[in-house]
């Protein structure tokens, strides 16, 4: 048998690093970067393209042609077979279109423009606005189901709260692990981000309830008088179908995450990040903020206390 | 009971052989329905969102105006031999928003000079110092004085291009609204043996020779006149926007207080070749995951776990029934949605299998397990996919705001995958295990992963 309540210390320290390094890769981004995270253009304005080069040239050779024809600032990801993701800020059709002739003539290549993507810097900030919004709305609705659903449970509320913040710390650390992608390798977020992002909260909660699901029914019926120990039973019971489901939705976004084109590539990543993550919040975190939380042990929260008898 | 089984699986098998009947060949019709639709990442084709200018209309007009620009709108993407394009206005806090959707177009200048006919283009005339400015005339309106300018909103579509039946030269022949006669009788008058430029923005037309395009007046022009001088080709172009131009409202973005004509708000162009590509990619990564999944569940639950892996196949042909008779349009992200529900579908199936071992250990009969299985494992099934119906729900109305019809996409795929998961769950394998157990066909625990040495 697993502790995982009496364990509750350490999973709370591997989440506070795991936070801890978060906030520093967003600190590390808003001094390189001037943003907590690398935005998109949904976000900035811009533009975005996908140029097919036949015969494949280097990245490098693009980028140096790129900074050439003065677009020095646009960021280039390789997407493979020859396929470059360019972002720039605003241009038109017509001047993609000219650059892209340009770039054809100078690397001595074939080139074809197969996705273009404009998005004007007018709207961009209230994508932003809206896309914290969301999140913001979709995490109280959330916490006023919960606490609907525990409502004949004590304190209902205190479910609600706690789940949340299992939800919190999952959205957290996957912004925090894109702003080291950001920073590090240049992955931007865009509108597909925040809707990975919000997939993933619908799917980490989903799992929290199933656990405490099964907390509620084990209270209901008696069979141990200590609350802690309630919860372990629970998250014993509940841990074979946590694992399973993480592992059938795994393999489905792993195989998209693999073989699933350039395009979803990061999207689907926020997805895989999100159900590891989640997964690991509902089985060692939310429902040891509930036995914290009944036990009124907050220094256990923190690391590095000593530990209350 | 087992009478009611045999209805729940007839009932089920109809609407499997119903659902995959609808969706093979994936491109027949179904009452009228279209085909699987593919949204324009995977078919390819053209997404335009601008805003118009309504500044220049009285409030109360503007809904039957912003009507009479999307009709005009629509009438021009048909007479190109575009069909499935959409045109849509959306209205948001007093701002009117126009969005063109047009599958197809790979050509992303095609698409490009056809929205550059969306604007109103613009008469000027030279001041002294040789400057264009805007050729404008006083003109009563509805008992109104008002000073307007000249521009192809007051000219009916029916300009046309002919050869003058003696010179054969090119002639570009218009008329005039009622406002626009009497604009051009001042304005001809005064112009008269003067040019006039015709404008884009600020940006003059020019001819094949990248000349401005400047015809003399030459006589008043009141309702009806001609234009001569031009190349067939820049006459016929011209007479292309003139009869384009009869949208009442420019179309652009507003940036900082300031109307930037033709300038999208959102512009997205994707080839049919990438389309095809990310098709090609996506059913490899769900063949791949799925074969895994499937694998995954035999092997570890066994007998229910081939009832999951048959339960699951209704599931996936199902859903795509539904997707193809709604019609949903699918997007990159919408397969995504429904891969991803896939494997969150099974998620039902594991939660009852793992209650019902449970039950089997604790002693109870086979029948009686499956029963309290379904049965405790209900809860947290609802409870769990309220919260994913909730993120949904979120989502569309994030993807409504943003106008990325890509945010949308997933989160419909995604609700009707969880929706129609719990039903596949509770109905599809439930009446398949109940069946299975009521034949006594497979009553050894071990099929159920279950060795008899763990009950009690």
């Amino acid at each position: 048998m697993i502790d995982f309540v009496g364990k509750k210390r350490w999973f709370f320290l591997i989440s506070w690093i795991l936070v801890v390094i978060g906030i520093i890769s967003l600190v590390i981004s808003q001094i390189q970067l001037g943003a907590p995270l690398q935005l998109g253009i949904d976000f900035t304005g811009g533009t975005s393209m996908i140029l097919q080069f036949s015969p494949a040239v280097e990245q490098s050779q693009l980028r140096q042609e790129m900074a050439e024809l003065g677009y020095d600032e646009a960021r280039i990801q390789d997407a493979g077979e020859g396929n470059f993701i360019i972002y720039t800020g605003e241009i038109t059709s017509d001047e993609a279109e000219e650059l892209a002739d340009k770039l054809g003539t100078e690397l001595d290549s074939q080139v074809e423009r197969t996705d273009f993507y404009f998005v004007s810097g007018t709207v961009a900030a209230e994508t932003a606005r809206n896309a914290v919004i969301a999140v913001i709305i979709a995490a109280v609705a959330m916490m006023l189901y919960i606490v609907w659903a525990f409502r004949r449970m004590p304190s209902p509320f205190r479910w609600g709260t706690c789940a949340v913040i299992a939800l919190i710390h999952d959205v957290f650390i996957i912004v925090g692990i894109f702003s080291i992608l950001g920073w590090l390798a240049g992955v931007a977020i865009d509108a597909l981000f925040i809707t990975g992002l919000l997939a993933v909260v619908g799917y980490s909660i989903n799992n929290t309830v199933v656990v405490f699901d099964r907390i509620r029914e084990n209270v209901s019926r008696h069979i141990r008088p200590d609350f802690a120990e309630i919860v372990n039973d629970s998250l014993i019971e509940t841990l074979g179908r946590c694992l399973n489901t993480a592992l059938t939705t795994l393999f489905v976004l792993l195989a998209l995450f693999l073989f699933g084109g350039a395009t979803i590539h990061y999207f689907v990543l926020v997805l895989l990040l999100g159900v590891i993550i989640g997964t690991y919040s509902s089985v060692c975190i939310s429902s040891q903020l509930l036995v914290v939380w009944e036990r009124q042990e907050w220094r256990a929260l923190l690391p590095f206390t000593k530990r209350t008898a | 009971m087992r009478r009611g089984n045999v209805y729940l699986l007839i009932f089920i098998l109809a609407l499997f052989g119903f659902a995959l009947w609808s969706i093979v060949p994936l491109d027949r019709n179904v009452f009228g329905r279209e085909g699987l639709r593919l949204g324009l990442d995977l078919a390819g084709g053209s997404y335009l969102v601008y805003q118009a200018d309504v500044s220049d209309i009285e409030p109360e007009n503007r809904d039957e105006i912003m009507e009479g620009v999307k009709g005009v709108i629509e009438r021009r993407i048909n007479a190109l031999g575009i069909t499935e394009s959409t045109v849509q206005i959306q209205q948001q806090g007093g701002e009117y928003n126009i969005v063109i959707q047009i599958p197809g177009i790979a050509d992303i200048e095609k698409a490009k000079e056809m929205v550059g006919l969306f604007t109103v283009l613009e008469f000027r005339e030279q001041d002294a110092e040789g400057n264009w400015i805007p050729a404008t005339g006083t003109v009563t309106v509805n008992g109104e004085e008002k000073e307007l300018v000249l521009s192809s909103r007051y000219f009916k579509e029916n300009t046309e291009v002919t050869l003058h039946p003696t010179t054969n030269r090119v002639l570009l022949l218009f008329e005039m609204d009622e406002t626009g006669a009497k604009l051009f009788t001042q304005i001809s008058t005064r112009l008269l043996g003067k040019p006039l430029a015709i404008f884009l923005g600020d940006e003059p037309l020019r001819g094949e020779d990248g000349d401005i395009i400047a015809p003399k007046v030459e006589a008043v022009i009141e309702d009806k006149g001609q234009i001569t001088g031009l190349s067939l080709v820049d006459a016929q172009e011209l007479s292309h926007v003139l009869n384009a131009g009869r949208i009442d409202v420019p179309l652009g973005r507003w940036a900082e207080g300031e109307f930037e004509p033709s300038v999208p708000l959102y512009e997205r162009t994707v080839n049919a070749t990438l389309g095809q590509d990310s098709i090609r990619k996506s059913i490899m990564a769900a063949g791949i995951g799925i074969v895994l999944l499937l694998v995954f569940m035999l092997v570890y639950y066994r007998l229910p776990g081939l009832v999951a892996c048959l339960s699951l196949g209704i599931y996936g042909v199902v859903l795509l029934g539904i997707f193809k008779l709604v019609p949903i349009t699918l997007t990159l992200p919408g397969v995504a949605g429904f891969i991803l529900s896939l494997g969150m579908a099974v998620d039902a199936n594991v939660l009852i299998f793992e209650r019902t071992k449970e039950e089997l250990r604790g002693g109870r009969s086979l029948a009686a397990a499956v029963e309290a299985g379904f049965n405790r494992a209900w809860t947290a099934i609802r409870d769990s996919n309220i919260t994913t119906f909730i993120a949904c729900l979120v989502l569309f109305w994030l993807g409504g705001e943003l106008g990325a019809l890509m945010v949308r996409g997933f989160a419909l795929t995604l609700f009707i995958g969880v929706a129609l998961s719990m039903f596949t769950a509770i109905t599809v394998t439930r009446t398949f295990l109940r069946l299975i157990i009521g034949s006594r066909a497979v009553s050894n625990l071990a099929a159920y992963g279950v060795t008899p040495v763990q009950t009690k």
